[in-house]
């Protein structure tokens, strides 16, 4: 990579000459089990080029048939962001010639995708909203997987040849174009975030994608051009691929309203062009200009025939829709008597749908909470892994929860329970007994227990004797310690001051 | 009337990455200039009332279940290839890709 820098100006400059407009593209790959054309699994991960079949390799005289799920979960995409369904739509033939294609083709649609004119909602942290219109979604094939090598280490510069693994190529993709997006202002890097999540979000609610962008289910690029503040004229945009990380998205967004902003002020033109976003740097570089290799001369697929949709077909798919994210959290924060800071924490922790099960498993919404996002947080932290990957049930929850209000146990009695069950030592109630857990609730031992503290810290006693009750807490303290912790405390300060004949 | 004259066939020859020479080009252009003239006839005999048309038969959905197959093994898929390497095709550097 070249270590030339662009001159970029600071956000703030940017934003108080310039409004940006955003467009995007998202990739979504469907989780069908197998490819958009062709009866090969659609895996991740597997021995290159064993997901493939004569029709994913374009050898001659092969006919590509249409996976009918892939169809559907197009389908929702569309109806989930409120999109018309096309009557009818077809596929095309997007002719390039490069070798993460072996037919020299993608298949694709062009000029009747299956989903148009739809528009969603997209909540940024503070809870303003922005409508962001949907062009259309379109069906096609992702492709195959190149490898660099030689040269300077996996780029394509310096590169004396690449491999290629074909198990990607045919994996169907639904791709999702916005209609530009103006007036975000300086929240444009805010909102790009948020728009790639929120179609992340949908798309994994609607189960039709694993929607793991570290692994290229949901990919972004992101178009990005600037106006003088006051023109309405939208200015040359530049189109950064290569963004797939939520991060990564606002970082590029950023990067790229600052660079446009500096060329604009130095009196060039912006070239349009595509950008390669590196994260390693933060900033984007020049890739190819559009050109006349843009010509892809698009052609109805003759091989494959129209779809055709009805409202019944259409009607059915809507009925299987989930309830979209938004709406669920709106409900859940209401039925829970959340704060929007508390609600939010519960949704960034990842924990939403682990409290959801725990309040239907029949405890309290603050108390699902309390477990969540206390204790077991702080284990999936410790353990690195999410909180929902610990084991932990509602119904065990609901357990311990009992055994805390009964008095049997305390709160930090309560966690060595859990170690134990996570320790696969049984029920809770077994691991109270097997550990010998349970709350001191007999005042016999307590008095002993109060007796040696007092006998320890005579100066103490004698304070609360002469009245500063506030000096009990040491005693307290030396109880619990003696007992492991297993006292009730509240019980140990009334003995202590009974025992020392003094009013609490 | 050629409706394809040497400067397209050499626009389609890059996008093509194929290697013409000036007397192709030309022999080219001629060819395919009769084909297209060929098959231009048939918007003589459709009217206006008649739209573009893709696809001879009228068919619409034809869908496959979602069942995996069967497919090639590694050996099969890289048996026609010029070159492999690591399981993978093996193809020369080309830059202007994406």
């Amino acid at each position: 990579m070249t270590a030339v820098h662009d001159e970029v100006l600071s956000f703030d400059e940017a934003m108080e000459k310039y409004d940006p407009a955003l467009g995007f593209e998202v990739h979504v790959e469907l989780n069908t089990k197998t490819k958009m054309f062709s009866s090969a699994p659609n895996g991740f991960g597997d021995t290159p080029n064993t997901n493939i079949t004569p029709v994913d390799l374009g050898l001659p005289g092969v006919l590509p048939v249409v996976n009918r799920v892939a169809v559907e979960s197009s389908i929702k995409i569309g109806l989930a962001l409120g999109c018309k369904i096309a009557e009818r739509s077809h596929f095309a033939r997007k002719n390039y010639f490069y070798p993460d294609t072996p037919k020299n083709f993608q298949t694709s649609q062009y000029d009747e995708p299956i989903a148009y004119d739809g528009a969603i909602d997209i909540e940024l942290a503070d809870g303003t909203v922005f409508t962001v219109e949907i062009e259309r979604a379109h069906m096609e094939e992702d492709a195959g997987k190149l490898t660099h090598m030689g040269g300077a280490t996996g780029r394509i510069q310096g590169a004396e040849f690449s491999l290629v693994d074909y198990n990607r190529a045919g994996v169907p993709l639904v791709e999702i174009v916005t209609k530009p997006i103006l007036g975000a202002g300086r929240r444009a890097p805010e909102l790009a975030k948020a728009y790639v999540a929120a179609i992340r979000e949908i798309v994994k609610n609607l189960g039709v994608s694993d929607a793991r962008m570290e692994r290229g289910n949901v990919r972004c690029d992101a178009n990005v051009s600037l106006m003088p503040k006051g023109s309405t004229t939208l200015g040359t945009r530049t189109e950064t691929k290569n963004v797939n990380s939520l991060r990564s998205v606002e970082h590029a967004v950023t990067y790229e309203i600052q660079r446009h902003a500096a060329v604009l002020d130095s009196g060039a033109a912006i070239v349009q062009e595509t950008r390669h976003w590196h994260e390693d740097t933060r900033s984007t570089t020049a890739g190819r200009p559009k050109s006349d290799a843009d010509d892809y001369r698009y052609f109805p697929e003759p091989d494959l025939v129209p779809v055709v949709t009805n409202d019944a077909w259409i009607e059915k798919l809507r009925s299987e829709l989930p309830e979209p994210p938004a709406e669920r959290r709106k409900r859940l924060q209401a039925d829970w008597g959340y704060s929007d800071a508390e609600f939010r924490d519960v949704v960034n922790a990842g924990v939403m749908s682990s409290v959801e099960d725990t309040v239907a498993a029949g405890v309290s919404p603050a108390v699902a909470r309390k477990w969540w996002m206390g204790e077991i947080s702080r284990r999936a932290k410790i353990a690195d892994v999410e909180p929902a990957e610990l084991g932990v049930t509602p119904e065990l929850i609901v357990e311990l929860n009992a055994l805390i209000e009964s008095g049997k146990i305390n709160d930090k009695l309560s966690r060595e329970v859990l170690d134990g069950v996570l320790a696969g030592e049984g029920t809770p109630a077994q691991v109270v007994e097997a550990r010998g857990l349970a709350v001191v609730s007999d005042d016999g031992p307590l008095l002993e227990a109060i007796d040696g503290a007092l006998a320890a810290q005579p100066d103490v006693a004698e304070k609360i004797r002469g009245g500063k009750v506030q000096a009990v807490g040491a005693i307290v303290g030396g109880v619990m310690k003696a007992t492991r912790g297993q006292a009730d405390a509240g019980r140990v300060r009334e003995l202590i001051l009974q025992r020392l004949g003094v009013e609490g | 009337m050629a409706e394809i004259n040497r400067e397209d066939v050499a626009h389609l020859a890059r996008l093509a990455h194929i290697d013409m020479s000036s007397e192709e080009l030309d022999r080219m252009a001629g060819e395919l200039a009769v084909i297209v003239d060929s098959i231009k006839s048939v918007s003589e005999v459709a009217g206006d009332d008649v739209p573009a048309t893709s696809h001879p038969i009228p068919l619409s959905n034809v869908y496959r279940d979602d069942v995996v197959g069967e497919t090639l093994s590694n050996e099969e898929a890289l048996a026609g290839a010029p070159d492999n390497a690591d399981g993978r095709f093996r193809v020369p550097a080309i830059l202007d890709g994406e």
